[in-house]
């Protein structure tokens, strides 16, 4: 046990270059999301598309972030990072819906629709892409910034060194 | 004996409106009582993999990372229907 509070994790913050992908692919697909809101809801529906959008890229962010930060210290700090960290996103997503629910602007129904169906989706939609690369090293997709695909595919020339462990 | 003379004031209405508050709000805390159990075992067994193995550390970490998510979404599920039965 005592290995999980000292030990920490110097590799690549693959926490981050996972969201980071999330929102590169996020970016073609935004739009798509705000016309279909608009087209459904009118400018409201729009709105609340585009701010639960930007609501569900910066709880990505935000958990990547605190786990790449929480991994450099030790296991036991990033157990407690990811487990606080649920509750704190949660409630931050709780208040910035609360704050807004009563706007003019929006409409509950395509922010919450939103909220739901585009976490899930960029989720999906990553994940394809991490097994494919995780499982099958050959069917890896041509992506040189996505170090974590290839932290385990040792005959790969362009793959990064392994994470180090540090044990103080 | 005053709480009692006051409840026995409230109306039909202010019943069904405390039931809609407290049936809603036991249903988020519910819905995220779940997500909240399967969050701590999933990264109590990664950090156990990355202990144990810490070569394999980055691999942990990725699907760790993706399955949080995922778990996360019940959570988010249990929340957007909690705003929209109570204010939609």
């Amino acid at each position: 046990m005592s290995d999980a509070v000292v030990t920490r994790l110097d590799g690549p913050p693959v926490e981050q270059e996972i969201a980071m992908d999330m929102v590169k692919r996020s970016l073609p697909v935004f739009p798509v999301v705000v016309l279909l809101a608009l087209a459904i809801w009118g400018w409201k529906g729009a709105a609340s598309a585009g701010y639960g959008f930007g609501l569900v890229i910066l709880n990505f962010l935000v958990a990547a972030a605190m786990l790449a930060w929480a991994a450099r210290i030790s296991l036991g700090m990033l157990m407690g990072a990811a487990l606080f960290g649920f509750l704190l996103r949660l409630g931050l997503i709780s208040i910035a819906v609360f704050v807004v629910k009563d706007a003019a602007w929006v409409e509950l129904v395509p922010l919450c629709l939103t909220l739901v169906i585009t976490h899930l989706g960029l989720l999906a939609w990553e994940t394809r892409y991490v097994s494919a690369s995780l499982a099958f090293p050959g069917l890896k997709p041509d992506h040189k910034s996505s170090t974590y695909t290839s932290v385990y595919d040792d005959d790969d020339s362009d793959s990064t060194t392994p994470p180090e462990v540090t044990h103080p | 004996m005053e709480l009692l003379a006051q409840l026995a004031q409230v109306t039909g209405e202010d019943q069904i409106a405390f039931g809609e508050a407290v049936s809603a709000g036991f249903a988020y805390g519910l819905a995220a009582i779940g997500p909240g159990i399967g969050i701590g075992y999933l990264v109590g067994q990664s950090v156990q993999a990355m202990a144990r193995q810490p070569e394999a550390a980055g691999m942990v970490r990725t699907t760790m990372f993706l399955g949080i998510a995922f778990t996360e979404a019940l959570a988010l599920i249990g929340f957007v229907v909690f705003i929209l039965l109570k204010f939609a």
